[in-house]
């Protein structure tokens, strides 16, 4: 990443409705092409193909939707804050050249070399939509049953000390626990078969998904005969904890404002 | 009719690259239909990746969406995951710029540019619920319309398309709008009547407007069945190409595709005369942009796309007039964002062409690449690809001495009158080429890419018969054994694959049967190498009753009426006769752009011209300027017969 100096700065953006099916790279490429239809003072990297320096977050899987996506990008200048080029004007500037449904939602400046964002997060919030089969068993389960039998479902995942799932790494299936990433799951609501779920990821040490909850979710649902697919995935928050602080991304590494004397 | 959407949304979450049936790229709009307006469905019978740079399918969707009495939307063909949710679920193929169903369109329209689509034609017909044989369609359903290169031989597709437009479709579009608007205000009455119309317009050749009749396997006669039906269709040629700054608004994909970056058209038509070359022959005169209109396609392109690279396209782009000033112009141009990269498809063979690409890759050189297509100077007489070994090896020179460690050589095998050393010719130039380059750097690599031969309509080569699979087979092997272990990688095409492709080629109208039955055997995407199988295409013959060889490896005679004589690319079929008595006499034929007339027809015939800005060959061009190009006299055909191996 090194090339030109920097000035760096964190934009926040959201990927909504059909656009939810393009993949990683492909934003990454979309955003390129808005960076150079607004003009922005690109930094780029040196070599033989200068590329723009951008640095995107995790993954979002395709067919996924968010409102926490986030990617930094290097200018060479500070674009100032009001003014046309602006910070301020960023999120409707560079919208206006996204395909429809990704949105800039927030443009902030960070510090020079702040920790990536692949490094820095270390939890993610989804709201995850999943169908639940009911059993196919004479005698249709009530409404009510589905809820109670999701619920017991949703307890005996948190309350199980590990849960080995089945999950490809690298083209490869691999056993892995992923109890421990699974930090909160809660059932929101119930609507015809469909439950809507929060929950709470860790990324590190090691990540699970949303699909790995809905593994995790039939490894357990054996009792009640219910069976999970993941339906619709809105990734709603992404975090950044360092020492005891739970901080919003494009607030974890401000630039300080330029001084022009030491405060008293 | 409402939007598929909802219906379609769910089998995206378990397919393959779901991006590839979103739209909602840069450019695309979501027109407004209406009853008195003609909805037009554009067609790409291959993948979204493949499809959707097409230029011609970009052009016509923005000239039709202009119009007040029409609107344009855009189809892929779905792959084979999609298709299957598709039929298992009733739901029919859709627009992907507002997700409406194919049948609600007033007009499917095809672009046909590759022969082996043809099944993926009948699929998307089958797969928009309209009935794949157009005898069997009602007023009610859509017209199916088909352009492109391929439809200069419409006779394969004939049972399944209503109307071809013959040649550039910029004008034609306007005026089958205007009549089928004509028809939809009338209610739609009966089809024939509609056709009938349709066939009276310059440049439209409706197929069930024609009778065929055969003597044995021979065609008779083709006849129209109206007095008011030409006898021959004339192709469309747009005469200026300043009237048509198009693609105005370039598609820009959210996913990756193929030619992925801005596209700007030079010029249209090639006269350099490779005989082999089917869009050389039917896209004549040149006719080349204004470069002040090129300057400002580019600029507004990069500005409008954000794209980082733009391609000057056309059939030989280093013959642009001023294409020096031009690159040097575009490289120095600095946009707002750092640089943009140019490229140059189709380069010519020669110095002056290295100089070009050295100016604009000027960091990156990695890779060039270089069509002399036959091995031997006696054979590059035959095709009229005029290049010197000398040209080959100064471009080569010039090219790693410069820094480039590749060179791909791009050839082609089974051609008229190629013997084994003109075979071998192509390892040996490779090989040649490999030598000259590790002067200049160990790396130094040649990538020979071995095609075989299939010969076209409308070209001098259209006679010819095709070397069959075995031929084309040992010929590869041969050229494998030659290049083993030479620093020359080999790559080649199919041979069953070009066997099949010469069936649709040169087929006729019956060769239509065979191919359904291909389609109805699940051969799908057939211009896949994995998905291709030449069984399904020998069986789909057998089915038909029809002798595979009989069209692809015989050879044709002056007499003979070709599938393809009622359409007409305005080559006389006497010049192409000449022209092919000429290659067989090793004799090549000057660029008619920069040297005088020799009178092929297609000016003369439909009162047009070359626009070309500049008298003279650009320098260092080889063809036309200043070799010995005289023409030989009449020489009787005759066929060089193949040697075999020892």
């Amino acid at each position: 990443m090194r090339g030109e100096a920097g000035f760096p700065v964190r934009i926040r953006f959201c990927k909504r409705g059909p656009v939810r099916f393009i993949g990683h790279r492909d934003v990454a490429r979309n955003f390129e092409r808005a960076f150079r239809i607004e003009e922005l003072p690109l930094a780029f990297t040196l070599g033989f193909s200068p590329r723009p320096k951008v640095g995107f977050g995790l993954a979002l899987s395709v067919g996924h939707e968010s409102d926490a996506e986030y990617l930094d990008v290097e200018l060479t200048r500070d674009p100032g804050s009001g003014g046309p080029g602006g910070l301020d004007r960023f999120p409707e500037a560079i919208s206006a050249a996204l395909p429809d449904g990704i949105d800039v939602t927030g443009a902030t400046p960070i510090v020079d070399r702040a920790l990536s964002l692949q490094e820095a997060v270390t939890a993610v919030e989804y709201r995850i939509e999943v169908t639940c089969v009911a059993p196919d068993t004479p005698g249709v389960a009530s409404a009510s049953e589905i809820v109670a039998s999701i619920e017991a479902t949703v307890a005996s995942v948190l309350s199980a000390p590990s849960l080995e799932i089945t999950r490809t790494r690298k083209g490869r299936e691999v056993a892995e626990d992923v109890r421990p990433a699974i930090r909160h799951m809660e059932l929101l609501e119930v609507d015809a078969a469909v439950a809507s779920l929060h929950l709470e990821l860790a990324t590190q040490p090691r990540n699970a998904r949303p699909g790995d909850v809905v593994a995790a979710l039939n490894a357990v649902a054996g009792p009640t005969g219910l069976v999970f697919a993941e339906w619709r995935v809105l990734r709603t928050h992404q975090w950044i904890e360092r020492v005891g602080a739970r901080l919003e991304p494009l607030e974890a590494d401000p630039r300080a404002p330029v001084r022009k004397a030491w405060a008293s | 009719m409402s939007s598929l959407w909802p219906r379609i949304e769910p089998l995206l979450a378990r397919v393959e690259k779901p991006a590839r049936y979103i739209g909602m790229e840069r450019g695309s709009v979501r027109p407004e239909h209406h009853p008195g307006k003609v909805a037009w469905l554009l067609l790409y019978p291959d993948t979204y990746e493949i499809g959707l740079p097409n230029q011609g399918l970009q052009i016509l969707y923005e000239i039709l969406n202009e119009r007040a009495d029409a609107v344009a939307e855009r189809s892929y063909a779905p792959w084979s995951d999609l298709e299957a949710e598709l039929r298992a679920s009733g739901v029919p193929l859709f627009s992907v710029d507002t997700h409406r169903a194919a049948g609600d369109f007033d007009v499917l329209a095809f672009n046909l540019s590759a022969e082996l689509v043809a099944t993926n034609l009948l699929n998307c017909i089958d797969l928009a619920g309209v009935p794949v044989r157009a005898e069997r369609r009602s007023p009610e359903h859509p017209l199916v319309l088909a352009g492109g290169h391929c439809t200069f031989n419409p006779e394969p597709f004939a049972d399944f398309v209503d109307a071809f437009v013959i040649g550039d479709g910029e004008e034609p579009v306007g005026e089958i709008t205007e009549v089928i608007g004509a028809w939809k205000r009338g209610g739609r009455a009966s089809r024939e009547a509609v056709l009938h119309d349709l066939a009276t317009i310059p440049g439209v050749y409706v197929p069930s407007m024609y009778e065929v009749s055969y003597d044995g396997p021979r065609i008779a006669a083709v006849e129209p069945r109206y007095a008011d039906v030409p006898e021959r269709v004339e192709k469309r040629t747009v005469a200026d190409l300043a009237d048509w700054p198009y693609p105005k608004r370039q598609l820009v994909p959210l996913i990756e595709v193929v030619h992925d970056r801005l596209n700007v058209e030079i010029f249209r038509g090639c006269t350099r005369g490779c005989r082999f070359c089917q869009a050389g022959m039917i896209t004549r005169p040149v006719r080349e942009r204004p470069i002040e209109q090129v300057r400002t396609m580019v600029e507004d392109g990069l500005r409008r796309t954000g794209y980082d690279e733009v391609a000057l396209t056309s059939l030989s782009s280093a013959d642009f007039s001023g294409i020096d000033g031009l690159v040097a112009d575009l490289v120095n141009e600095q946009s707002g964002c750092g640089n943009v990269g140019l490229s140059l498809p189709s380069l010519r063979v020669d110095a002056f062409t290295v100089g070009i690409a050295s100016e604009i890759q000027k960091v990156k050189r990695t890779g060039l690449t270089f069509a002399p297509e036959a091995g031997t100077w006696r054979l590059r007489q035959v095709i009229n690809k005029m290049i010197t070994e000398e040209d080959l090896y100064a471009a080569v020179e010039g090219a790693y001495s410069q820094g480039w460690r590749r060179v791909k050589l791009y050839f082609l095998t089974g051609l008229p009158t190629e013997m084994d050393e003109d075979t071998m010719g192509i390892a040996e130039l490779a090989k040649n080429v490999v030598a000259v380059g590790k002067k200049y750097t160990k790396q130094a690599t040649c990538t020979a890419s071995v095609g075989g031969f299939v010969p076209k309509a409308h070209t001098p080569f259209q006679w010819f018969g095709q070397n069959g699979v075995d031929e084309m087979r040992r010929k590869v092997s041969m050229l494998r054994d030659a290049t083993r272990r030479s620093g020359v990688q080999l790559r080649w095409h199919d041979p069953e694959a070009s066997f099949a492709e010469g069936i649709v080629s040169r087929g006729d109208r019956r060769v239509g049967a065979a191919i359904e039955h291909v389609w109805r055997n699940g051969g799908t995407f057939q211009e896949w190498s994995e998905r291709f199988e030449l069984s399904r295409w020998l069986e789909g013959m057998a089915a038909a009753g029809l002798d595979p060889d009989w069209y692809v490896t015989r050879h044709r005679d002056e007499n003979e009426i070709l599938p393809w004589d009622h359409v007409a690319a305005g080559l006389h079929r006497d010049f192409l006769w000449q022209d092919w008595k000429q290659a067989l006499a090793e004799h090549g034929l000057p660029d008619c752009r920069w040297t005088p007339c020799y009178d092929c027809g297609v000016c003369t015939q439909y009162a047009i011209e070359h626009v070309v800005a500049s008298a003279v060959a650009p320098a260092g061009g080889s063809q036309g300027t200043g070799q010995d190009l005289s023409t030989g006299g009449a020489v009787p055909v005759s066929l060089l017969p193949t040697r075999v191996a020892t």
